[in-house]
């Protein structure tokens, strides 16, 4: 994306003072001025339907009609029993499944474009037929493989794995399913920073300039994608912290299941750990996208793209 | 002899002269090579889907069509599961997840596309940021936490249902209308995600292209923004079918039964019943549930391919 914006902006006045000095000019303030309007209108709507449920939530912990206002469905939460603990697991769970999907899709991603393009339809489809399969039934096959453990295998030293990846502390179990239900969305953000460099010219003039591998995975290829790696990591950590299912129908208790299990009681703290939930996912995904964009203006990355668009005229 | 006099040169000139030749002679040597092991790098994700998608995809299968005998513990293949998950109320609750989606899906492509476009379009760096961070929180504010803020917003008590007095007017969030509002809070951002890096794939040069040849807006839609946009929209339709036809909290938070949905249905059929062959029931229901994404999926694949011819 870095790369493209320059290429359009710089290209984008040429045609216009070239060809025709009188069309253009009223042709582009007509349409300047006419999206002014239904953006106002989609931006303003949108706004309203997705501000309006979380000023009302908000209301709604903190006014009791005829009671006023108190905070008490906030301060309580704190010491709410099980809230630090699914909290932290939930936490430990995403870190986690960001690093196995990024550390399986990443290296298997760039080959494909490199080296090995018939590879690349069956790495799609692996990687995004878990978007075929529901959560529901991803986790109906779970518990029915989980259940091989003790029914076939409790002689084997297989047994002893499948105990320690349903570990209470930390299931592992869990990691996994969240990887393969992670792995379309990394792989689309993915797909969508390398197609807009061109990794094979990066790659290329690098090697040629005599970087090996390592260096050209992490200072070339990586810095390119830097934006895309980073909303891989948003979507898997949101998704992590806010899954219900699978967590729930296998017995574990990470913070989604946590919050209904204690809404039965208590309707206003379940509603505000809700509100909370999104906020503390809200404030990861600002300091994850500051640690994701704020190196893509250094020149570093500037120079890369200048490569891949002057090598292929060269040579 | 020429290699004699090869060897020194090669000495002579050390920091320009052997670089190229190494680079050049190592480079073919390595792209050789090169070509096996760019080829392992993927293996690892094949193997780990393989295990842990393929594993429990396989005994879903397995399980859906076949019954073991619970006295002898002979397994036989039986199509019972299956004609039993299509009928009666299991349909019922296949056909109702099917339209839920489809209908909170296309609204949501909609609506989606109009966001992204008057996003990038306004060219603001703090709009766009903005609208993506939102996005990229709202797309996953599915499940449980959802379910309760809007019981908290326009629930029977809720707030807005309190102020604007929307009880008299007939609206009930536990219905199908209900849920279908639910479901766009979700679906509209993780449109709004996918679509964005399409519409900035539109190069600015095209449009100025299209009006140099006397087209209007419209036209310029008509023919080439939809037309390459197009495949990329179905991707994201398809994405958000999969994603409604899969919620199973949101809706088991907010309508309980009231609503007919296959993802009740299969937790209900996993969590509480113990009646013999119910559990199989509800691995023939997911198998229902991954055909029917599967079909749909079957469509958006090559039309894929197709968007990254332009979109590059």
């Amino acid at each position: 994306m870095a790369a493209m914006t320059p290429t359009a902006r710089e290209a984008a006045p040429k045609p216009g003072t070239d060809d025709a000095d009188t069309a253009p000019p009223a042709a582009r303030r007509r349409t300047r001025r006419r999206p002014r309007v239904w953006r106002g209108v989609v931006l303003g709507l949108g706004g309203a339907y997705f501000l309006i449920p979380l000023i009302a939530s908000f209301v709604f912990t903190v006014h009791t009609p005829g009671q006023g206002i108190s905070f008490e469905a906030y301060t309580a939460l704190l010491a709410a029993d099980g809230f630090t603990e699914s909290l932290l697991l939930s936490l430990g769970l995403a870190a986690a499944t960001i690093v196995l999907a990024l550390l399986l899709a990443v290296p298997a991603l760039v080959a494909v474009r490199l080296g090995a393009p018939r590879l690349r339809p069956v790495v799609e489809v692996m990687c995004m037929l878990p978007l075929v399969v529901p959560p529901i039934a991803l986790v109906t096959g779970i518990s029915t493989v989980l259940r091989w453990g003790p029914d076939h295998l409790s002689r084997t030293p297989l047994y002893q794995t499948f105990l320690a990846v349903q570990n209470e502390s930390f299931p592992f179990v869990l990691v996994l399913a969240y990887t393969v239900m992670a792995l379309p969305f990394v792989y689309r953000s993915l797909d969508a920073g390398l197609r807009a460099v061109d990794v094979p010219t990066l790659v290329e003039a690098a090697r040629n300039c005599g970087a090996g591998w390592p260096y050209v995975l992490f200072r070339v290829i990586l810095p390119n994608l830097r934006s895309s790696l980073a909303g891989a990591a948003f979507l898997t950590l949101a998704l992590v912290l806010g899954e219900f299912t699978i967590a729930s129908l296998l017995g574990f208790r990470p913070f989604a299941v946590w919050i209904v299990s204690i809404s039965g009681a208590h309707a206003r703290m379940s509603v505000a750990v809700s509100l909370l939930s999104l906020v503390i996912t809200w404030l990861l995904l600002l300091a994850l996208s500051r640690a994701g964009t704020a190196p893509t203006s250094t020149p570093g990355s500037a120079r890369s793209p200048r490569i891949s668009r002057t090598s292929p005229k060269e040579s | 002899m020429p290699s004699a006099s090869s060897t020194p040169t090669e000495g002579t000139v050390p920091a320009e002269g052997t670089v190229p030749v190494k680079g050049t002679a190592g480079g073919t040597r390595r792209r050789r090579r090169g070509a096996p092991r760019t080829w392992l790098a993927a293996l690892p994700l094949i193997a780990f889907t393989g295990l842990c998608f393929g594993l429990p995809l396989g005994a879903l299968l397995y399980g859906a069509v076949t019954r073991t005998d619970p006295g002898t513990g002979a397994t036989a293949l039986t199509g019972e599961h299956l004609s039993r998950s299509l009928q009666g109320p299991y349909l019922g609750s296949l056909v109702g997840s099917v339209q839920l989606s489809a209908l909170t899906a296309l609204i949501a492509s909609v609506l989606g596309v109009l966001i992204a476009q008057a996003v990038v379009t306004s060219r603001s760096q703090a709009l766009r940021n903005a609208v993506l961070t939102a996005s990229g929180v709202l797309a996953n504010f599915g499940g449980v936490p959802l379910a309760f803020a809007f019981i908290a917003t326009v629930g029977i008590s809720g707030v807005v249902t309190q102020l604007a007095d929307l009880g008299s007017l007939g609206w009930n969030l536990y219905s199908f209308t209900g849920l279908a509002v639910v479901y766009l809070y979700f679906l509209i951002p993780l449109m709004v995600l996918v679509i964005l890096p399409a519409l900035d794939g539109l190069r600015p040069q095209w449009r100025e292209a299209a009006q140099n040849a006397g087209a209007g807006g419209w036209q310029y839609w008509r023919h080439v923004g939809i037309p390459v946009l197009a495949p990329s929209l179905l991707g994201g339709f398809v994405l958000l079918f999969g994603s409604a036809f899969a919620a199973h909290a949101t809706a088991a938070a907010l309508v309980g039964g009231s609503v007919p949905l296959v993802t009740l249905k299969i937790a209900d059929a996993l969590s509480g019943n113990v009646l013999v062959g119910q559990e199989n029931v509800a691995l023939a229901l997911g198998l229902d549930m991954i055909l029917i994404a599967g079909l749909v999926m079957a469509v958006y694949l090559p039309l894929q391919r197709r968007s990254a011819r332009w979109l590059r």
